[in-house]
């Protein structure tokens, strides 16, 4: 008897949440609920356009990495599309050396997975604004978010924007340079006999340096890096792989939790 | 070109694997949001991710290229805090790297 009313307690709190949750995520400050229109989804084109030439030169980028690392140009094209993440790619390719065994294919999985978490903190943004649309319309839209895309819909929507089309319209205009230029950057480093005597063999190191210039936000911020370098020079030693990537990048943001905690 | 060159076994398994993982984080968020409220911790952890991310896959593989991959990355900053620019950076780094190999440093 008991135990049926702490169930039906706890039922009702939880009933209680859910409805919490809901009037929330509908009570939303930029107005009536989001609709999509076609002029939305040209407007999020529209805005992707100053991010058209940096992905050209990160798809290019990939693509030439991956030539180097003999993956073929199909398979570089077929990862592309559905991955769509420059810098997830761009660190498989790191691990990615033939043959591909079991473990390897585990450790390009988890490298995806821990360079794409920062998205779950994207995603998680958009609950408020698109959460209460049916699922067949907000999923397939999420799989197209990346970094640009992200910061378009999050301008927009601090101007008072609340179509969700801007959003799937800057996503589709990235996916659609990202793909080709891929496959156009493959061919490109395929034609190139010598990498290493061009210094193409340090493109990846040189690209993932350049974009973490624009991260930097003082000495106190920047001690995660420090302890995922320092982590990661020393996992190299200890075990064999590219679990150092994982460990370090893992340990960094763990600092980054108790690190930065606000003044 | 011989379909048998198109992709290997293993290769279409990795992608199907990044596959699922990209997908599993770009929904999860959304998702998750609905489900769990995020703390503050998380959300500093999550945050210091994509610099961290960088710097442990780079670093290993810098460090053992040696002076020719320091004086390309020295390259990029410098471009980058000046200019801004990607692509310049990019360009110039990767030229540096060639220089100093060049004349065997």
């Amino acid at each position: 008897m008991r135990a049926a009313t702490l169930l039906s307690e706890g039922r009702f709190a939880s009933a209680r949440v859910h409805f919490w949750r809901i009037t929330s995520m509908h009570s939303d400050p930029n107005g009536a609920s989001a609709q999509w229109t076609l002029k939305g989804l040209v407007r999020g084109a529209r805005d992707a356009l100053p991010i058209v030439p940096p992905t050209l030169v990160f798809a290019m980028a990939l693509g030439t990495v991956a030539a180097q690392k003999g993956v073929t140009i199909f398979e570089i094209a077929l990862m592309s599309a559905p991955v769509f993440g420059g810098a997830a790619q761009l660190a498989s390719m790191e691990a990615w050396n033939p043959p591909l065994t079991a473990s390897i294919i585990v450790t390009l999985a988890m490298i995806t997975a821990v360079v794409n978490m920062r998205l779950l903190l994207m995603t998680a943004s958009f609950r408020p604004w698109i959460g209460h649309l049916p699922w067949w319309q907000t999923y397939p839209t999420l799989l197209l978010t990346t970094d640009a895309s992200w910061l378009i819909a999050e301008k927009y929507r601090a101007e008072g924007g609340n179509d969700p089309s801007v959003l799937l319209g800057s996503g589709l205009m990235l996916w659609v340079i990202w793909v080709p230029a891929t496959a156009a950057g493959h061919v490109l480093g395929a034609l190139i006999a010598e990498p290493k005597m061009y210094g193409l063999d340090q493109v990846m190191a040189i690209f993932f340096v350049a974009m973490l210039v624009p991260l930097w936000r003082g000495m106190r911020k920047a001690v995660p890096w420090a302890v995922a370098g320092a982590v990661a020079l020393a996992v190299q030693k200890i075990l064999p792989g590219y679990w150092y990537m994982i460990a370090g990048a893992l340990a960094g943001s763990v600092a980054g939790g108790f690190i930065n905690e606000p003044e | 070109m011989n379909p048998n060159d198109w992709i290997s076994t293993p290769a279409f398994i990795a992608i199907l694997a990044m596959t699922a993982m990209t997908y599993l984080m770009r929904a999860g968020g959304f998702w998750l949001m609905a489900h769990v409220r995020i703390t503050p911790r998380v959300r500093r952890m999550l945050e210091a991710l994509p610099g961290s991310v960088v710097v442990a896959i780079v670093l290993p593989g810098v460090v053992k290229a040696g002076l020719p991959a320091y004086a390309g990355l020295a390259g990029v900053v410098g471009i980058m805090i000046a200019t801004g620019n990607q692509f310049l950076g990019v360009a110039i780094g990767v030229g540096l790297v060639a220089l100093v190999r060049y004349f065997g440093l």
